[in-house]
């Protein structure tokens, strides 16, 4: 985070020390503006900005291609907070490091919301710091993102254990069942209210297959809904694939279902008046060598509730 | 000049040293004086001399005292490692009491390693699919094939090439591939010393996802070893990375807590795992996972007690049996290095294994069999090292009752030769041979078509050739073996085996079965010359059979043994047996034989090594073979039997003609024998023994001339001659030093020595100084002229071209003074015994007398003309020394009484002193003798002569 000014070689820097491991709501961001000049920098204030801001973006699949580019909603500010650090005047020469402190306190009732960059909606946190300079001078600035984590919730969470089946039957994107070779794959999943920092599990067996197995993959994918004054979106986009089985795998024996959900890419499930991020699910996929139907066969399966505790 | 009279008795007697009496008990010079605390010293092997070294007077002590107070360096050292081992054992074996670490008894990979790679080849051609780029592009894109996505794609991949990323490299030979991998690991070193850490987990991602490729099934073993190299190396950075972010106040403890760890570390550390735990593909996940395994400890105290049952539940999605198995044995081996306590998941893996066991003979495996052209039997034994490395870490210090239990599992899947074979690889060899017939039941009981019989023979042998069965089974187990062996077909197989069961014949049974089995082996290698495929194989089986016979009257009396010798015809190999031979023989044979059985064999084998030395033979090769040979000479003694040990030194004359080091040998061992002879009969030979030393010496004489090096055949002429002195024989005598005198001129001036020229004339005077002090003894020849040696020798040196500078003449003339001035005395100062000297033959003859003081004189007057042309020329300095060194002669041998003599000394230390090149301490020295001789009754003279010796001081 640097930028370095090749006229009078102004290093000027900030950093934010906890913003490695992202803060809770209600915590305080504190971090130091650090300015390395080998002269004095005459400047006319240094200030911090702080913003907490919702993107919204319209899908192309529901709305159009133009509207998409044209009619995308008005990005929803949770948090906006600005403070002057050092008043005009000139900071000596060397390194001079300034400390700072934000409490992360919102305006009104809003909430604020954890982290998340999707396709369609993007929560970000950024940290601005300029330094204002005379008409001569450019200005300089420095932004850094940094991440929110909602507070954990009070409850309890009950696991929730869920069973499953795969076979041709409960197949959803095939049109000519009768040419699916025979299969049944039987599985559960431990819950589908999901701890966010905890891994998805389960175990899934493989009873019969007429064909070989090339690979079973768990796919986990994102429901984002955004509302505007047309109605809503809904979009689904894929975040992680993940190959539990390659080749023919030994038939009747359990295979564990084991996923770690990525960070930023995940939120807890989030449903707010103007959009909505949730649903994750999580698709069985099954590849056979045959080319029977030549497309990989996929089975939707639950969706999950993602929470942080 | 005149020699004075010697009284050499009283001379001595007045020279010795005063006899001062020694306690030996207690005295000993080199000693320490000092009261050491030699209790707390090691001194245990001086025993009670250190203790009652304590005399009162407190010296400094010196540097070889200390160290002779059982502190030398040597000692020390094996003192420190003696005092430092105990304790060290003693803490493992606390560690180990607390969490069952790996001891020194576990065969660690990096000795399997080399195996596999040697043994699992392939001539086929490889391939090499590297997609450095993103992945996104490879996921089965969910039915949009829209022209827009495959022109991103084909943008993507060109952006990648670019980046000259994506490479797909067909056709690879072997090692080919093998570099290819090796600089994948320098790429992924060099990524990661220049901090591009994603690009440093790509490559190992791509690397892991090789293994998940099985074209080319016979190189798989070897792939997976390779590949898990870079896995390792990637293992240790990462570690060591993390592990240098917490030093940061002091390096964190090797015991260290997740506690202690830093939250960026920490952070670090998490962050990794989440990379690795989005990679797409099932393989690669689970090896990068597995390869950073004891980074868990940064984070959880359990964090790896947690992970390796879910990393060993997740080989189950692993549906080729080949690549799971691997894969196991990957975990099983990081598991054991990170945390080899968890026995567990260590027997989960191989339960797991045992569950799979059928997907072996599963459809899809056969059909790619089918199309590979690979046979069963060599597809399950790509099997082994994995499932033998398994085994192994599962029965390291595993208690008696699992691996019963592990056994009685693998006894109940059917055709399960292969894992058999693992249990027998892998298991304690005890526990084998305590139950080696019941393995031998299991063997037989295995489908023929499956798993090599004979392989599972030869991992038994192996368990076997370690621990001892009961002693009751051994022949019935042989036998059992022996009948399933001997039916193998192919030699090469055949010998494989055979070779391992050599050496528990050899352990436990006598010559009489290991002649069996050695002609059984002759048997089978014989047709169509199969013994050339494997020389290894049968030098293995020699060694083996040097190692426990040492006898080697028993060794050679196996009729069988030199036919099996018989088999290595190529010469390097055989010669190589020969030198492995000779080698025991000579560590091993205490005692000097007379066996003609040994004889006769090892002289053929000796012949056989000498007969491989040509003309590109090194130097040092030869050396190493007479080296043996000699050994082996030494080693003959036929006690009384002379002649015969002459005629077999003859024998051996002719067979080892072309090792000159031997022929040296041969002279030695006969001149040896001729003293024998002497000894035997007490110096007074009768007339056989006499024709027999005189035949030695004709044996020493006709072989000398054939050495080609200049001063062997010199010493050996002399010695030959001082041998046929003693032994009365004076014309062969006479003969050989006459040899030596006529081959003088033609030393060459320089001679090379290890590869480096160097100037002959130190070894010349030497040599010629030795020889000066023999003719002492040597009486004249009645026909020739009276001292014809000496002349004859110093005219040789008059002759001899010295080199140009050079006062190496003069010095023999010098040294030649006192040989002339010993001649001329009453009696001789040495003489040998029988043999009547100049003293007796001429008895003090004033001709005689006369004849040697010109021949003085003559020699003195040379040496004085060379000292006057060193005047001459800017040689100062030795025209010093010379003089002195004249002087000194003079001095200690000439009758200084004489009005001359007594005068050219005088000039001869004025010219030494003129010039004041001399050592002045030596000149005092030199005065100090003369005062003390001149107190002497019959050498009062020399008082005077010490008034005219003046001392020069340099200032």
């Amino acid at each position: 985070m640097n930028i370095l000014n090749t006229k009078s070689v102004i290093l000027f820097a900030f950093h934010i020390c906890n913003i490695i491991s992202g803060l809770l709501c209600q915590e305080v961001l504190a971090g130091v503006v650090a300015i390395v000049s080998k002269e004095a920098v005459q400047h006319q204030g240094i200030t911090l900005t702080m913003e907490g801001i919702v993107n919204l973006q319209l899908s192309s699949k529901s709305v159009g291609v133009f509207e998409a580019f044209y009619n995308s909603v008005k990005p929803i500010q949770l948090i906006t907070s600005n403070i002057e650090v050092v008043k005009q005047g000139k900071v000596p020469g060397g390194k001079t490091e300034i400390p700072f402190e934000f409490p992360l306190h919102t305006k009104g009732n809003k909430v604020l919301y954890e982290t998340y960059h999707g396709v369609f909606v993007n929560i970000q946190y950024t940290l601005r710091c300029d330094m204002k300079r005379s008409l001569l001078a450019k200005d300089l600035s420095k932004t850094c993102e940094f991440m929110v984590h909602c507070l954990p919730q009070k409850a309890k969470l009950q696991p929730t254990p869920v069973d499953f089946t795969i076979t041709p039957e409960t197949l959803q994107n095939v049109r000519e069942r009768s040419l699916l070779p025979k299969f049944l794959i039987r599985g559960h999943l431990d819950a589908t209210n999901c701890v966010i920092t905890k891994p998805l599990t389960g175990e899934l067996v493989v009873e019969s297959s007429d064909v070989a197995i090339k690979s079973i993959e768990l796919q986990l994918v994102r429901v984002e809904t955004c509302g505007c004054a047309e109605g809503y979106a809904r979009d689904a986009t894929e975040i992680q694939n993940i190959q539990i089985a390659e080749g023919d795998v030994c038939h009747s024996l359990p295979i564990p279902i084991y996923m770690v959900f990525p960070r930023l890419f995940t939120c807890p499930t989030l449903e707010t008046i103007n959009f909505k991020v949730g649903e994750f699910t999580c698709n069985k996929y099954k590849s056979n060598s045959a080319t029977v139907c030549g497309l990989p066969m996929a089975d939707r399966c639950d969706s999950l509730f993602l929470c942080r505790v | 000049m005149h020699s004075r009279a010697r009284r050499y008795e009283s001379e001595l007697q007045s020279c010795g040293l005063e006899v001062a009496p020694v306690e030996f008990s207690d005295y000993h010079p080199l000693k320490s004086i000092t009261v050491t605390d030699s209790k707390s010293r090691r001194g245990a092997r001086k025993g009670s001399t250190s203790s009652s070294s304590s005399s009162s007077s407190s010296v400094a002590p010196d540097p070889l005292s200390s160290m002779l107070d059982g502190t030398d360096p040597l000692s020390m050292f094996a003192a420190a490692s003696a005092s430092e081992s105990p304790p060290t054992l003693s803490q493992s074996r606390k560690r180990r009491e607390k969490e069952d670490e790996v001891g020194v008894d576990f065969e660690p990979w990096s000795s399997k390693r080399g195996e596999i790679l040697a043994r699992f080849t392939t001539t086929e051609k490889l391939s090499i699919n590297l997609f450095m780029g993103s992945e996104k592009g490879k996921a089965p894109s969910l039915a949009s094939s829209a022209v827009s996505e495959k022109v991103r794609t084909r943008l993507e991949e060109l952006d990648d090439l670019e980046e000259g990323s994506q490479r797909e490299l067909l056709n690879l030979s072997q090692q080919d591939y093998v570099n290819r991998i090796e600089e994948l690991n320098q790429s992924l070193k060099e990524a990661w010393a220049s901090d591009q850490k994603v690009k440093a987990l790509k490559i190992v991602i791509q690397c892991s996802k090789l293994l998940s490729d099985t074209a080319v099934i016979q190189f798989y073993p070897s792939k997976f070893v390779l590949i898990t190299d870079i896995l390792d190396t990637f293992g240790r950075l990462v570690y060591e990375r993390i592990w240098s972010m917490c030093s940061d106040p002091r390096p964190l403890p090797d015991s260290f807590t997740a506690d202690e760890v830093n939250d960026t570390a920490k952070e670090t550390c998490l962050n990794w795992f989440f990379k690795i735990a989005s990679i797409r593909e099932l393989i690669p996940r689970l090896y990068v996972e597995v390869a950073l395994l004891k980074c868990n400890r940064f984070l959880t105290k359990c964090g790896i007690q947690e992970t390796v049952p879910r990393l060993t539940a997740m080989i189950r999605g692993i549906g080729d049996p080949l690549v799971a198995v691997y894969a196991r044995a990957y975990l099983c081996r990081i598991g054991m290095e990170v945390a080899p306590h968890l026995k567990d998941s260590l027997n989960k893996n191989f339960f797991d294994l045992l569950g799979t066991f059928r997907q072996i003979h599963g459809d899809s495996v056969q059909n790619q069999l089918v199309l590979q052209r690979v046979e069963i039997p060599v597809y399950l034994t790509l099997y082994s090292p994995a499932i033998h490395w398994i085994l192994q870490c599962v029965s390291y210090r595993a208690p008696e009752a699992l691996l019963t239990e592990m056994m009685e599992r693998c006894k109940k899947l059917g055709n399960n030769a292969l894992l058999l074979n693992s249990v027998m690889w892998a298991f304690r060899a005890e526990f084998i041979a305590t139950r080696a017939t019941d393995f031998i039941g299991m063997i037989k009981d295995c489908d023929e078509a499956g798993f090599p019989q004979h392989l599972l023979f030869g991992s038994l042998g192996r368990s076997l050739a370690c621990a001892d069965p009961p002693e009751a089974e051994r022949l019935p187990i042989l036998n059992e073996a022996w009948k399933v062996i001997t039916k193998v077909r192919s030699p090469q197989d055949y010998i494989n085996c055979a070779e391992i069961w050599v050496e528990f014949t050899c352990r436990h049974f006598t010559k009489r079965e290991v002649n069996t089995v050695l002609s059984d082996i002759i048997k089978h290698m014989t047709p169509d010359r199969a013994f050339e495929d494997a020389y290894p194989q049968l030098q293995s089986v020699i060694r083996k059979i040097l190692t426990y016979f040492h006898d080697f009257s028993v060794l050679f009396s196996m009729e069988r043994f030199l036919p099996f010798m018989d088999m290595f015809q190529k010469d390097s190999v055989r010669v190589g047996v020969c030198l492995s031979i000779m080698d025991v023989f000579i560590k091993h044979q205490q005692e000097p034989t007379r066996d003609p059985v040994i004889l006769n064999a090892l002289l053929h084998v000796c012949k056989t090594m000498h007969d491989s030395v040509n003309a590109l033979t090194l130097e040092d090769e030869k050396r190493s073979l007479a080296l043996l040979i000699n050994g082996f000479i030494r080693m003959v003694s036929f006690g009384r039997d002379f002649e015969q040990q002459l005629s077999f030194c003859v024998e051996a004359r002719a067979t080892f003609c072309n090792l000159e080091p031997v022929l040296v040998q041969l002279i030695h061992t006969v001149n040896q024998l001729a003293m024998e002879t002497r000894r035997v009969m007490r110096g007074s030979h009768s007339r056989k023994t006499a024709a027999f030393v005189r035949a030695c010496a004709a044996y020493s004489f006709i072989t000398i001339p054939s050495l080609t090096s200049i001063f062997s055949r010199l010493n050996l002429y002399l010695l030959s001659g001082q041998v046929a002195l003693a032994n009365q024989c004076l014309s062969q005598a006479d003969a050989f030093l006459k040899a030596a005198v006529s081959v003088l001129p033609e030393v060459p001036r320089s001679i090379s020595i290890e590869g480096k020229l160097r100037s002959s004339e130190g070894f010349l005077l030497d040599f010629i100084n030795n020889f000066l002090s023999a003719l002492l003894v040597v009486p004249d020849h009645p026909e020739a002229g009276v001292l014809f040696l000496v002349r004859g020798l110093l005219n040789m040196v008059q002759d001899y071209t010295w080199e140009d500078n050079s006062d190496a003449k003069v010095h023999v003339y010098i040294s030649a003074l006192p040989l002339l001035a010993a001649m001329s005395q009453e009696s001789y100062l040495y003489s040998i015994p029988k043999v009547d000297s100049n003293e007796t033959l001429y008895g003090g003859d004033p001709k005689f007398l006369a004849e040697i003081n010109k021949l003085c004189e003559t020699l003195i007057g040379q040496v004085l003309d060379h000292l006057k042309t060193l005047g001459r020329d800017e040689s100062i300095h030795r025209q010093g020394s010379l003089a002195f060194s004249l002087f000194g002669c003079l001095l200690a041998h000439g009758d200084l009484r004489n009005n001359k003599l007594n005068q050219l000394a005088v000039n001869l230390w004025n010219l030494s002193h003129k010039q004041g090149y001399c050592n002045t301490r030596t000149s005092v020295r030199t005065l100090e003798f003369i005062k003390h001789q001149a107190q002497q009754p019959d050498m009062v003279h020399l008082s005077d002569v010490l008034h005219r010796l003046t001392l020069q001081s340099r200032t």
